[in-house]
Parts: structure tokens; sequence; C-alpha cells
């Protein structure tokens, strides 16, 4: 496969593991959390690192697993101890996040990472980091992990997908009828975790922020059926990673920047453009009620 | 046995006390209202047995048993303004969100769970409306899908949270028949109730409720102008003595 295919590829796998999973963090109006486990998987790396002396994914995944649990159960206890719910997610993130950011400079010689790496990615270098084994060369290893975190996204929102949407529309119906609402809830923050940090190396912590919460914002303007809005959510995730990556070639800038970019244009253009949810939708709907009463 | 057995239970928020030492057995096949005034713990009341709030102290039982074992034959209907009705779905997926707890793990609602939804709605008059989005329907729609998901719950013993608030009249007539056919087939329905003039006709036990228990019998037992007055303090104003007829002054 050619350099460019690798990168497109790489990036729509991002798009569509960080669309589905970024849905369901729209409708339980957790996308800060989001932003905030998006940059404290940044010391469950460094930790990872720390402890295995390995860059290898498995650790980078448990690693980020844990601290991205961490990051949302010290929210829940600061919110439910009476500080305020955005408060809490600011204190949390910017802790671990600080504390992610000194053992990096730290152990700076170290670990092959630095902090613009972790904040921007570098989707370019992804084709030449290659999982190679048994003398075999097997494709980019970033390609692998986000493949095995998609399935592992995929299988997990099969398996509980009536439990994960009755917990997200009702928790107290959910918890009345014996659904576990917190473990439901700590598994989302798993995969956010995992999703977060195998996107990690191809655009970063900023802007993998921008492929969870955009194309999930974009898709619930456009549907009323959740299924369908997994799936366009998915749709805008790998159509910006596509329109990015020649977007980003045809004027030479950053690749991941132009990735977010492009979301973020499809989602403006649905805002205003889109017939049920979006401007234009509720001002012909304004006109027509008037012209009936008129 | 009886449906619901409460004994000394006490709930409190940050040190609050919302509900102190309340204790009640409610028999099968009544129609119980739960009035008092507002933060008599009414909602409270429901979500502490329905384990939605950790209770302080006391025991509570269904049919003898903790709410945990008994889970199936229990239905709930909670505030309707509990839940976002922006969210991507429509009334029959709510509806069949009644049918989840009998479901099990890893599986989807079958082609029997569908219909059972399908006649529930059918009961709440709002079988056409099964493909509406939620967010489409008027706000005694929505009341009714929520009744309908209770229904779908196929259980023995209801609570309802308030469910006559906001509602436009078809729809509380929807529910009172609907409450009046639950009881005829037998079965339990404690209904957090806040209209004190229509308590006479609608339940025919009241309890009455302030942080502390006031009351619990039948409506025409308890349902007097001394109780209320236990129950409101000065809140509580008579339109007429003569019909008994109080209502609240806010």
């Amino acid at each position: 496969m050619s350099y460019g295919a690798w990168i497109i590829l790489t990036g729509s796998l991002v798009g569509v593991s960080c669309g589905i999973v970024g849905c369901f963090l729209i409708l339980r109006k957790m996308a800060m959390l989001a932003d905030a486990i998006s940059h404290t998987v940044l010391l469950g790396i460094v930790l990872a690192y720390l402890v295995s002396h390995s860059l290898e994914g498995i650790y980078m995944l448990v690693g980020a697993g844990i601290i991205g649990l961490l990051t949302a159960f010290l929210v829940q206890v600061l919110d439910t101890s009476g500080v305020q719910s955005d408060a809490a997610i600011g204190v949390v993130f910017t802790s671990l996040f600080a504390f992610g950011v000194i053992l990096l400079s730290a152990f700076a010689g170290q670990v092959h990472l630095d902090v613009n790496h972790a904040l921007m990615g570098e989707i370019t270098f992804i084709p030449w980091d290659t999982l190679t084994i048994n003398g075999i060369e097997l494709g980019p290893s970033a390609v692998w992990m986000l493949g095995i975190v998609l399935i592992l996204n995929l299988t997990l929102i099969f398996l509980f997908y009536k439990e994960i949407k009755i917990s997200s529309f009702d928790p107290a119906m959910a918890t009345a009828i014996g659904i576990p609402v917190v473990f439901i809830h700590y598994l989302l923050m798993s995969m956010v975790s995992i999703t977060t940090v195998a996107s990690f190396d191809s655009v970063g912590a900023i802007l993998v922020v921008a492929m969870l919460i955009v194309p999930g914002a974009t898709a619930y303007l456009l549907t009323d059926r959740l299924l369908i809005m997994l799936l366009i959510s998915a749709f805008i995730g790998v159509a910006s990673a596509v329109g990015g990556y020649y977007a980003a070639l045809a004027w030479n800038v950053s690749i991941a920047g132009s990735m977010a970019s492009i979301a973020g244009l499809i989602f403006g253009a649905t805002f205003i453009l889109s017939p049920k949810h979006g401007l234009m939708g509720k001002v012909l709907a304004r006109r027509s009620i008037s012209a009936q009463h008129s | 046995m009886n449906p619901v057995d409460i004994s000394n239970v006490t709930v409190a928020y940050d040190r609050k006390p919302v509900l102190q030492e309340v204790t009640f057995s409610v028999p099968e096949g009544k129609l119980i209202g739960i009035v008092g005034p507002n933060g008599a713990g009414k909602s409270t009341l429901i979500k502490a047995i329905l384990g939605l709030v950790p209770t302080a102290s006391g025991t509570i039982n269904i049919y003898g048993k903790s709410y945990r074992a008994q889970r199936k034959l229990v239905g709930y209907v909670p505030q309707r303004g509990s839940v976002d009705w922006d969210f991507p779905t429509n009334a029959l997926d709510v509806v069949l969100m009644g049918r989840y707890g009998h479901i099990g793990w890893f599986k989807r609602p079958g082609k029997k769970d569908t219909q059972i939804a399908l006649q529930a709605l059918d009961k709440v008059g709002m079988k056409e409306y099964a493909n509406r989005q939620i967010s489409q329907l008027s706000g005694g729609q929505q009341q009714r899908v929520f009744l309908a998901r209770a229904l779908a719950q196929d259980a023995t013993v209801y609570f309802m949270d308030e469910p006559f608030v906001g509602v436009d009249a078809a729809t509380e007539k929807a529910i009172i028949a609907l409450l009046n056919e639950l009881k005829a087939q037998g079965k339990t329905v404690l209904v957090v109730h806040h209209d004190l003039q229509t308590v006479k006709e609608y339940f025919d036990w009241t309890f009455l409720l302030n942080k502390r228990q006031v009351a619990l019998g039948p409506t025409e037992e308890v349902f007097t102008i001394d109780n209320l007055q236990k129950t409101y303090g000065g809140r509580l104003a008579f339109l007429d003595q003569q019909v008994n007829q109080p209502f609240v002054q806010q």
C-alpha cells in the first residue's frame, strides 16, 4: 500500500472509532469529560512506559485505560462531594496532565515521546513505524492498534447496546430494573480512554477531542435514531479524515489539523442546513407557521 | 403478603433528613395516593423503595423480600422531566425499555417484546405514534409513553411519580382509566400526587406524608381536614368547609 493510503486508512480508523464512541458522550452530555480524559491519558502513557520500558501498544492501552478510569472516578468523587462538575473536570484533568508533563520532562532522555508530539500527533510518521513479526512486515503498528481498538469498541457496543442506551436515556429507570449504570459509565470511559490513546500518535491529545465530539454532534443534528446517529457519525469521521488528508496535500499544511478543520466545516454546514435541527430548518418552520397565521 | 412493607425508613441528603422513620404497609389491589407539600419527601420515598437513593436506616420489602429480589414485580414511572426528550429514539423504543429487565444480558428485544410494547401503547391510546420521535410528542403524550413503558414491565406493583403534572385533560382521563384497570386486575399502584382536589375522586387509599408519615388508610377515613392541617401546617386554606374541598396556598 502506498504511503498516502496508509495515512488515509489510519485517519479513517481514528474517525470511525472516535465518531462512534463520541455519540454516547454527546448523548450523556459528557463532552468535557472526553476532553479531560484525552489529556490525562498522557500520564497513563508515560507511567506505562516507566513501568514497562516499552512503547508497545498493549502497555499504552492498559496505562491509558487505568488513568482514564481514574480521571472519570476522581471527577465523579469531587462532583458528588459538592464541587461543581465543570470545576471538578478542570481541576482533575489539569492536575493529572501536569503530572504527566513533569514526568515526561524529567525522563525526557529515556522516553521517545515529547509533549508537542503528544498534543498534536504526527500522522505523517505513521507509515514508517511498522509492526514486524518473525521478519514479516505487517504494516504500520498504529493501524493495528486502531483496528484492534475499533473491533473492541464495536464488540462492547454490540454486547451492551440496550444497557448503554437505557442508562444514557433514563439512568433512574435503568438502575431500578437492575442495569449496572455505574459499570456502564466506566465501560464507556474505558472505551474513550483506549480510543484516545490509540488515536494519540496520529492526531494528538487536542485534536482527538475534535474527532470524538464533532462527528457525534453533527450526527445528532441529522437524525432521530440512535443507530443511524452512530452510522452517520462514523461516516463523518471517515469523511473528515479523507478530506483532511487531501486538503493538507493541496495546501501543504498539517494533516491532523486539516482533518479536524474539515470535521468543523461539516458541522458548520450541517448546523446551518440541517432540515430538522439546523438554522435554516428553524427559519423555514417559523415562516410556514407565521404564513399559516397571517 | 403485602406488596409493600416499609419500616422505620430514614433518608438523608447531606445530613439533612428528608424522610424520617416512615413505616407503612400497603394491602394488595389498592390505588394509593401519596400526598404532601413540596419537599415532603414523596419522590424520595419512591426512590428509596426502588433503591435509587440510599436509606440511612430501616427496611423495605416488596412481597416479603428485598427490592433486589423482586425487581421484576415492580413497575416504575419516573417524573417526565427527569429525562432528555431530545434523545434520538421513538415512542416504541422507549416502551421497549420496559422489557429490558426481563430480557437479560446480551439479548435484544424479540417479537414477543415488541408485541407487548405495541399493546401497551395501544392501551394508552398511542399506538399510531409508535414510530414518532419522542421530542415531537406533546407533554401528555410523553407521559403516556412512560405509562406504556411501565405497563410493558408487566409488574404487580407500580410506583408513579407525579404522572398528572403538566398533562392535558385527555391524558389525565386516560391515566385514570388505566389506574382503575390495573386495580381491577388486582395490581397495586402508588402514585405521588399533589392536586388535593382530585385525591378523593382518584384514590381509594391515601398516604399523607411530610417528612414523617401523618396518616395512611382508606381515603374517606384519612383525608380529613384535621389530617391535612397536620400535613400542610399553616399553608392550607379551605374553599368550602361543607364540601371539604381543600387547596394549598403556595
